[in-house]
């Protein structure tokens, strides 16, 4: 009995529908086909957006690999906490104290590390130390090799020797105050979350963790709730084309009796 | 006009924009002859809030924010500031209210921090005027304030029941982040606004 009130207690927090954004230069793209936007490739605007469909979180995903990277990303993380009414990640580039620092001041709730952490286990504990563990999201992209599941950088470019399982395992000991997950295996497949590993993954920890990669249409999302015990789903490409609009796959979910913020 | 006060602890441009976009203007308080300009008074914070009272104690404004009549709001550790204790740290906090701020208990099976929307259970209160009882707002931390029947104005239930909101006298705090927490994070920014001395 005591397991089940315990449960409707924790169930009041709701699960976050996070669509993700890739910036280059300080402008969104891949294809966003949204009918009302005045300009597609403008992050203010279309985070604005996302935040008036109901959108509980985004994350801005930088790809610029020039030297202006960072001011460019600064000038837009500031324009969009102008505007917006929910929390955003950044991520993308972050290699030192420095640099999370500005994003912090410009505005961003939580910063998004990746292929610095894996080079540099130390920078999870130093930002932890320095901003609190809530600012600090350690992102993994995964790919099964031989079975295993190892951690992959560079955009799922690049093998690592470290199993998953592992460096999520350290990254938590570190400092993260959350984890977004990411299954190139599954990623651009749209044939659903890899909920078995989404499963193991957030029985190991007990901070939050971020789905991504996979999902195609809403039963993924009800999928990825119901048999994993992960707090947010992560999509690009099912929002930014209106595949699946926001508060219908809010609604579908609440008819799952999955908590959802309305 | 709104004054925050100005120590150091984290950021506040998310703050200074809800603000802006709601057309409350706002200044900093630096020093306790800042006080007088504002008819209003916002503590914010993010971060260890015993490391947040290490700086406020710098300031030299506890005394002043003590003694102040005017409305005063703490945000997420800004908050926790006005207990009286913090197990973050260890720490000694302003004692305005005799609360104790604690660590989220791993054994009651909840993922810390306490990220995301929750909703709350409000009271009637000029803060959660034209909000709706159950409103979910936008939380982050991993301390919490215990549950008191005297001060609490919202609860929150996250393993166990806790103070979301209180208020004693002039003196509201809210663990949320309003100015994250959509359209009612800003609907309770105007009903600060708008609470009389």
């Amino acid at each position: 009995m005591e397991s089940q009130s315990n449960d409707i207690f924790i169930r009041m927090l709701s699960k976050r529908i996070i669509p993700c954004l890739d910036v280059k230069d300080g402008r969104t793209v891949k294809g966003v086909n949204f009918v009302d936007l005045k300009d597609a490739g403008d992050p203010v605007e279309l985070a604005w957006q996302y935040a008036q469909q109901g959108a509980d979180e985004l994350v801005f995903l930088d790809i610029t690999a020039t030297h202006e990277r960072r001011k460019t990303m600064i000038e837009m993380v500031k324009s969009v906490a102008r505007q917006l009414n929910i929390p955003f990640t950044i991520g993308g580039g972050i290699t030192e104290i420095a640099d999370a620092e500005a994003l912090l001041n410009a505005g961003a709730d939580k910063i998004s590390i990746n292929s610095a952490a894996v080079k540099n286990p130390q920078l999870i504990a130093d930002l932890a130390k320095v901003f609190g563990v809530q600012f600090v999201v350690v992102a993994v992209d995964t790919k099964l090799i031989a079975g295993r599941n190892m951690v992959h950088l560079n955009g799922g470019r690049l093998t690592t020797e470290i199993e998953t399982e592992h460096w999520i395992k350290q990254a938590e000991e570190l400092g993260a105050g959350e984890i977004l997950l990411t299954s190139m295996d599954h990623d651009g497949t749209k044939q659903g979350f890899d909920c078995k590993l989404l499963d193991r993954i957030t029985k190991m920890i007990n901070i939050p963790v971020i789905a991504s990669g996979g999902a195609g249409k809403v039963e993924h999302f009800t999928e990825v709730f119901t048999t994993t015990g992960v707090d947010a789903a992560l999509a690009a490409s099912v929002f930014h084309f209106g595949e699946i609009p926001i508060p219908y796959l809010k609604n579908e979910l609440k008819k799952h009796n999955i908590p959802v913020r309305l | 006009m709104i004054g925050i006060v100005n120590y150091g602890a984290g950021n506040i441009f998310s703050l200074t924009s809800a603000l802006s976009r709601l057309g409350l203007s706002y200044g900093m308080i630096n020093t306790e002859s800042d006080f007088h300009q504002y008819s209003h008074i916002i503590i914010p914070g993010v971060g260890h809030a015993g490391a947040a009272m290490e700086k406020l104690n710098h300031t030299g404004l506890v005394e002043s924010i003590r003694n102040l009549k005017k409305p005063v709001l703490g945000i997420c550790v800004g908050m926790q500031l006005l207990t009286s204790h913090s197990e973050e740290g260890d720490a000694q906090l302003m004692n305005i209210f005799p609360l104790e701020t604690k660590l989220f208990d791993r054994d009651l099976g909840i993922k810390i921090p306490h990220m995301g929307w929750n909703n709350i259970e409000t009271k009637n209160n000029l803060l959660f005027e034209g909000i709706e009882n159950q409103t979910q707002f936008y939380f982050v931390h991993s301390y919490f304030i215990e549950y008191n029947a005297i001060f609490e104005i919202a609860t929150a239930n996250y393993g166990l029941q806790y103070s979301a909101a209180i208020q004693k006298d002039n003196f509201y705090g809210v663990q949320f982040h309003p100015e994250k927490s959509g359209a009612a994070g800003e609907q309770l920014l105007l009903n600060f606004f708008k609470i009389k001395q």
